[in-house]
């Protein structure tokens, strides 16, 4: 239980510190984002504009009163931070919570897809390729990693979207579902989510399958060198049992690391592949926010995907412990 | 490779001296010993370090080895051979004997000669060098085609290399050293040094990396020199290594060997240098070339976003100029221009992939040897290495 506790406020640790980070970056850096806005404020409003109306106009963007004492600022910036309220968008004028918010659940759906897809078509197919190793099917299939594991998503989003977005008219090239049809729980419009979906999805998961396929092949013919494997085979165990017990679980945890790594990799791949599928996601907005200069915008949305990303390697790291035991206790203790 | 052949080549060990001319003796003469039908080999000296064969068939033609150590001390430069031959050409004979290790090297290799020679050869890009949006593979002239105005796509690939791999080798080197450095140090020391580096690195960890890249490179109003954005792209990348090597030394810390060096009184330093990182070093390079090729992704794709600043032209702004000024993603006309630099990243990528994937096979004997039948014994070695 402990354990579980010290990862959760690990976790609003590294929240805290990212937000921190953001003051610090909009706030401090001579020549920066603040110098920025108030020379934006000034173009635009005018010469009419008094002193305090483009702070009263920062502050309402970025939640720093400018005339404050520095650490008002900071605790002003943290509380509305805390509180969901990340500014407004100088470029839609906006909060920015009313822009990324709904934006959330569609990033979280392409990403989380793409990585289960990635994650247990790799492992399926790497275990498979580990027992046939040495075979065609295992040549083949590795030929056919190696190569998805050195494209990068983006370079397929591209090749697809010109091939079968553009020139064939199979798939759409932007949007998350048609615009005719009204959003809810209905047959039609989740076919259409898929639909847009797809293309997103299959340019993240393939580029990553190969790579889990060839560790997962690498871990799994390791472990069928085991000592205690070859006991188990000696025990007379079923196959079924040693496929799953001693070999899958074995060669599988190593992975998790890599696992947590990856939902790094694939919310960050996600900004470029968003951007190529024009995908209205957090990604989308956070590279709007960059293009247009548009601070709030852009700090709301590396925030919101950070935290998104601390969310989901929590999840992972707290059932990494369930599955390892020694993860629980490993190397606390205080030695040389 | 047996102890007492390395004595028998360095000749510095009197004690083994007289071993040798008693084994001599109950053998023969030493003119006997030696293998008259085989050919000695060119390198005399290299026989000891040379595909792990017993010393005395490669050994000098004349003077059977067992003499010569006796009276003939070895010059400085025999001294050099040798180390070359053991330190340099002994792992660039095993890297070689693998194919994907071969392969790698050699496309490593050669964008590097395209770094370097390629931009003696091919002329440099300039606008209007030949016709707009020319084809790839339709002119001699303009082999890979040429851009909306005009600019050779061949010379534009091949300028941007140098700053590629400049690119490349500053992030994967940062990240390398950055995460070693923690990885061992938490994961050997324990206690409350692990505890604190280990929040530094779970913090750096949970953060995503691209977005990270995006908003610094932003909020920093950095310049366009590669290594800065090097290591800009890899800011965070090094807290996955560190957390990966620190749970490898965890295990490692307990072994006999590191735990005898302690009993020695070795200096922590001294241990992690000495008995951890040799341990760690194929999981190392291999994540060198790993990060490598992130830096690649991660560069080409920030690039093609074009949110990253430039000083000059690179293979991700050449897919930002092939899609937003020539629309080659709905234009066939203009594809090629997005697939030059595409295929360009592709193959460095893969050449990368297996560089990793052939050191992972040579470094990790348990890959070898992982099936009682086909663990490879010393003669299996010399079968595939000896041949080349």
């Amino acid at each position: 239980m402990s354990y579980v506790l010290k990862r959760i406020a690990q976790s609003v640790l590294t929240v805290y510190v990212v937000i921190s980070a953001s003051f610090g970056l909009v706030r401090l850096l001579p020549g920066g984002p603040l110098d920025y806005l108030r020379a934006q404020a000034v173009q635009q409003g005018g010469s009419d504009l008094s002193m305090s109306e483009i702070n009263a106009r920062i502050a309402a963007q970025t939640n720093i009163a400018v005339n404050e004492p520095i650490y008002v600022q900071y605790a002003d910036y943290m509380a509305a931070m805390l509180q969901g309220d990340f500014g407004v968008s100088t470029r839609y004028g906006d909060p920015v919570m009313s822009i990324i918010g709904p934006a959330i659940p569609w990033t979280v759906f392409l990403t989380a897809t793409a990585l289960f897809l990635a994650f247990t078509v790799g492992v399926s197919l790497g275990a498979f390729m580990a027992y046939k190793e040495g075979s065609s099917f295992d040549v083949a299939s590795t030929g056919v990693g190696l190569v998805l594991n050195s494209t990068p998503g983006y370079v397929l989003a591209l090749l697809f979207i010109s091939y079968l977005g553009y020139r064939m008219e199979l798939f759409p090239t932007g949007g998350r579902y048609a615009s005719e049809l009204t959003v809810g729980f209905n047959a039609s419009f989740l076919g259409s989510v898929l639909y847009h979906g797809a293309l997103p999805i299959a340019s993240m998961a393939l580029v990553g399958f190969g790579g889990w396929a060839l560790s997962m092949r690498g871990n799994s013919i390791r472990v069928l060198g085991e000592d205690y494997l070859r006991v188990a085979r000696l025990r007379g165990l079923s196959t079924r049992r040693i496929a799953m017990r001693y070999v899958a679980r074995n060669a599988i945890l190593p992975m998790y690391t890599g696992l947590m790594i990856a939902i790094g990799t694939v919310f960050g791949g996600a900004v470029i592949i968003e951007n190529i599928f024009a995908y209205p996601g957090v990604g989308f907005y956070l590279i709007q926010g960059i293009n247009a200069r548009d601070y709030p915008l852009m700090m709301g949305g590396f925030i919101i995907i950070t935290i998104a990303m601390v969310v989901g390697i929590t999840v992972a790291d707290l059932t990494y412990g369930v599955l390892d035991p020694r993860a629980k206790g490993g190397g606390s203790r205080e030695s040389y | 490779m047996s102890r007492t052949d390395r004595d028998g080549d360095s000749g510095e060990t009197p004690g083994s001296e007289a071993d040798f001319e008693a084994v001599g003796d109950a053998l023969g003469t030493p003119e006997q010993f030696t293998d008259e039908g085989r050919d000695p080999g060119p390198a005399p000296i290299s026989g000891h370090a040379r595909n792990g064969r017993v010393a005395a068939d490669g050994g000098s033609s004349s003077v059977s080895e067992f003499q010569q150590m006796a009276d003939v001390s070895m010059t400085d430069a025999e001294r050099r051979r040798q180390w070359i031959d053991e330190k340099l050409l002994a792992p660039a004979r095993i890297v070689w004997s693998d194919w994907r290790a071969r392969t790698g090297v050699l496309v490593v290799v050669s964008y590097v000669l395209m770094a370097t020679v390629g931009l003696a050869i091919v002329t440099e890009p300039s606008p209007n060098q030949g016709g707009y949006l020319v084809g790839a593979f339709r002119t001699l002239e303009y082999p890979l085609g040429t851009t909306a105005s005009g600019v050779s796509l061949l010379s534009q690939t091949v300028y941007a290399t140098p700053s590629m791999l400049t690119m490349i080798a500053s992030g994967a080197v940062f990240t390398v050293c950055l995460g070693t450095a923690f990885g061992t140090i938490a994961g050997y020391k324990g206690g409350t040094v692990d505890r604190v580096l280990m929040i530094v690195t779970d913090i750096m960890m949970t953060i995503p990396g691209l977005p990270l890249t995006i908003v610094l490179a932003s909020a920093l109003q950095i310049d366009g020199n590669p290594v800065i954005i090097g290591i800009l792209i890899t800011i965070n990348a090094w807290a996955g290594l560190a957390r990966a090597i620190r749970s490898q030394v965890l295990t490692l810390r307990d072994a006999e060997y590191v735990e005898a060096s302690r009993i020695m009184g070795m200096e922590t330093s001294t241990i992690i240098s000495g008995d951890i990182i040799p341990n760690l070093m194929p999981y190392i390079t291999m994540n060198f070339v790993q990060q490598a090729r992130a830096v690649i992704f991660g560069s080409v794709g920030l690039y093609f976003l074009g949110v990253l600043p430039y000083t000059s032209v690179n293979w991700g702004v050449m897919m930002n100029a092939a899609v937003n000024r020539a629309g080659a993603t709905s234009s066939p006309a203009a594809f090629h221009w997005l697939l030059v630099p595409m295929v360009t990243i592709i193959i460095l990528a893969l050449g990368l992939t297996l560089l990793a994937q052939g050191a992972d096979r040579i470094f990790n004997p348990r890959v070898r040897a992982r099936h009682a039948e086909t663990v490879a014994s010393d003669g299996d070695d010399d079968a595939t290495t000896g041949e080349i």
